[in-house]
């Protein structure tokens, strides 16, 4: 039976995951792919879909699940794939049993991220199969088709979408589900040790299956030539989500041959026969020219080729229909001018949130030093950088407050202090606190603890509840791991702490610990329902 | 027939409940409909939209190309302005009057709203008021959503007042009458 259903980019591939008959979904909370778990999580209870402390962990459990021979996925953001790139990589050297597909969401233009890094580069570097649906219902529909590629090549397959496809909503067609697999955990043991002989094999066989992979992206359902007849001046090169934006600037109507690509390796062949009936080439791809540079390759380089890197389409930032129509020949007809009146509206720290009143004493104290250094990391707290509160340094990666406090400290900067959420301080800064420790760094590092991972939308936090135990397990001293309340009227007491434990000479930690008002809130409205 | 209308606001104001209602109605009509919605960082009290598309014809794009826009439905009145560069010349703006100020260098409020009111089409109502003089302090998006019913056309209000029964179903009968009344009151006060 065919039923029709309204979803966002991450439920149809949700759904499409639970209809592949997965066992498990493995993913860290990130925008724009933590949809994605939340909807498994609501709608297939039959699915493991506990969050996870980071990327890593992730990884390597839906690779666990595929080594017991059932199908898994992970979900994470863009820079996630750089957390879990260890196993990533080498999960293309062991392959898979189960088939595993890894979803990484990028951001180009990057409105929840700190870069726009392109995922399919991850997916070429490890030489397997990467997918790149163009909208809503490819997005459903190749789940299914990247499980069976991946049991088919033993390879696990990369799907790689961006923010405005995640974060989008269309009409999807579904299918019924497939069952889940059984247990059949994989006998052969050499594929799974890479000790450097079996590596070696593995490496050399993952090359010999490259011409395979290319032979199923030539002859993809998913790549597909929208055609006009005889010699065009031009010949557009549309991937993913990039097709859409091609298409919405009627190319049809232009003279203009497309051929779309949603499965890599770039299909070669087509390309140089798109090429032989064009003037030009234009490649049309959201992210960075991952395909303009292969295209050149494959051409060579006197050949008409355009594309980001030429100019003709802007070197950063995402795609839209008008950058994409301007490098096809189309005007914009823009009616009105530019608002005269409008001002950037930023986010801001909710007011009542416990980060506020932490980043309130945190200034008072600082700002008693000549050179007082804040150092910040990723999560609401991050929008401490902004007015009124201006109060930290930096903010670099997950868990990096930690680790560039203890450098700084090592260099002479004194106090030299971390801020650093709860569940960032489980995914990424427990490590680097232990480096701390064993080298008794003169840092004091503050973990917001609002009970939540509450950029993005309140998910349940590893650590609740452990920081403290964490912290003594590490080994601080136990004098110098602090709790307090984050609030106005504990001013006094906040900030006589901050100063005592900078003044401490080592490693020292203030956990701040109030309930997020958004989840608080959450909680109370469901109380009352 | 398509519609291309651009949703405007600041997080936590309840555009995309508006979006969910005309999207339900779009889907029981058989319309085809894209929603790009922006979730994470901004939605904690920073600038929103969402670009909402319906069509009679499959829909590429997920985002309106500037100058395409057909109707602007806005929470805030500098929120309405912010993306006219997207509407074409035929389009409507809906918006609440009331400004929502939380940051120091919101404009003049008099030159604001010159700028807005100089466009040919412009339907502009101090929602939140409306919304409390009828006790429904929480209905003031539903109110505009009323507002912006005439000019959404490949919809019609009626299916929209529909769609707002399925869409608030679950939280009971009174709810539902209430959104449809303030729903009502939107539609009513642009004649």
């Amino acid at each position: 039976m065919i039923e029709r259903k309204l979803l966002l980019g991450d439920e149809a591939i949700a759904l499409g995951a639970v209809h592949a008959g997965i066992s498990g979904v493995y993913a860290y909370p990130g925008t724009p792919s933590t949809e994605i778990t939340e909807y498994i999580q609501a709608n297939a209870p039959k699915v493991r879909s506990r969050w996870c402390t980071n990327e890593k962990t992730a990884m390597e459990a839906a690779l666990g699940m595929s080594y017991a021979g059932k199908r898994a996925l992970v979900c994470m953001k863009h820079v996630g794939m750089n957390v879990a790139a260890d196993a990533f990589v080498n999960s293309g050297i062991t392959g898979v049993n189960g088939g595993l597909v890894v979803l990484a969401a990028d951001d180009p233009s990057m409105h929840s991220s700190q870069n726009e890094q392109d995922s399919r580069f991850y997916g070429k570097f490890t030489m397997i199969p990467i997918l790149e649906p163009s909208n809503q219902q490819e997005a459903y529909e190749m789940m299914r088709y990247a499980y069976e590629l991946s049991e088919q090549l033993r390879l696990p397959v990369l799907m790689r979408v961006v923010t405005r496809l995640a974060h989008s909503r269309a009409g999807v067609e579904v299918k019924e589900a497939v069952a889940q697999k059984a247990l059949n955990p994989d006998n052969e043991r050499s594929h799974w040790m890479l000790l450097p002989g079996n590596a070696r094999r593995q490496y050399a066989a993952l090359v010999e299956k490259q011409p395979q992979l290319l032979a199923s992206a030539e002859a993809s359902p998913f790549n597909k030539k929208v055609a006009t007849e005889g010699k065009a001046k031009l010949g557009v090169v549309a991937c993913g989500i990039a097709y859409n934006y091609v298409m919405e600037n009627n190319p049809q109507q232009l003279g203009i041959k497309v051929l779309k690509v949603s499965q890599y390796p770039i299909p070669e062949e087509s390309i140089k026969a798109l090429a032989q009936e064009c003037e030009a080439i234009l490649v049309v791809e959201d992210g960075q020219p991952l395909v303009e540079e292969q295209v050149k390759a494959i051409l060579g380089a006197d050949s008409q080729l355009k594309g980001r890197l030429t100019g003709d389409l802007p070197r950063t930032g995402e795609l839209t229909p008008d950058c994409v129509g301007a490098a096809l020949g189309v005007t914009v007809s823009q009616a009105f001018g530019a608002p005269q009146n409008v001002m950037p509206r930023p986010p801001a720290l909710c007011q009542g949130c416990g980060h506020r009143d932490v980043y309130d004493a945190l200034n008072k104290v600082a700002a008693e030093y000549a050179d007082a250094r804040i150092f910040g990391d990723i999560g609401c707290y991050t929008l401490g950088a902004l007015p009124p509160f201006r109060a930290i340094n930096s903010c670099v990666d997950m868990g990096a407050s930690i680790t560039m406090a203890k450098g700084a400290a090592d260099a002479g900067v004194h106090p030299a202090i971390a801020i650093i959420g709860d569940s960032t301080f489980t995914h990424s800064g427990m490590t680097g606190l232990l480096d701390a420790i064993n080298d008794n760094a003169n840092i004091t590092v503050v973990i917001s603890d609002n009970l939540t991972t509450a950029m993005t939308g309140g998910q349940d936090s590893a650590g609740t509840n452990k920081f403290e135990a964490i912290c003594l397990g590490l080994g601080v001293d136990p004098d110098h791991v602090k709790v307090v309340v984050p609030l106005p009227k504990n001013m006094e007491e906040i900030t006589r702490i901050i100063r005592e434990e900078i003044e401490y000479k080592g490693v020292s930690v203030i956990i701040p610990r109030r309930e997020c008002i958004q989840t608080l809130s959450r909680k109370l409205r469901q109380k009352k329902a | 027939m398509k519609k291309d209308i651009i949703l405007a606001g600041v997080g936590g104001q309840g555009i995309l409940t508006i979006a969910t209602i005309i999207g339900d109605a779009a889907a029981v009509a058989g319309l085809s409909l894209k929603q790009a919605e922006v979730h994470g960082m901004s939605q904690r009290g920073g600038d929103v939209q969402s670009n909402l598309r319906l069509s009679t014809d499959e829909i590429y794009s997920d985002l309106i190309k500037e100058g395409e826009a057909d109707l602007i439905i806005s929470m805030e009145p500098m929120e309405a302005l912010r993306y006219v560069t997207y509407l074409n010349k035929e389009g409507w703006v809906a918006t609440s009057s009331h400004p929502f100020k939380n940051i120091p260098n919101y404009p003049d409020e008099a030159t604001l709203m010159q700028e807005l009111n100089a466009l040919p089409h412009v339907a502009a109502l101090p929602i939140e008021d409306v919304a409390k003089e009828n006790n429904m302090p929480k209905s003031a998006n539903v109110i505009l959503l009323g507002m912006a019913a005439r000019y959404i056309e490949i919809l019609t209000p009626e299916q929209l007042r529909n769609s707002i029964a399925r869409v608030f179903a679950s939280k009971g009968e009174k709810i539902v009458e209430m959104n449809q009344q303030a729903f009502d009151l939107g539609l009513n006060a642009v004649k």
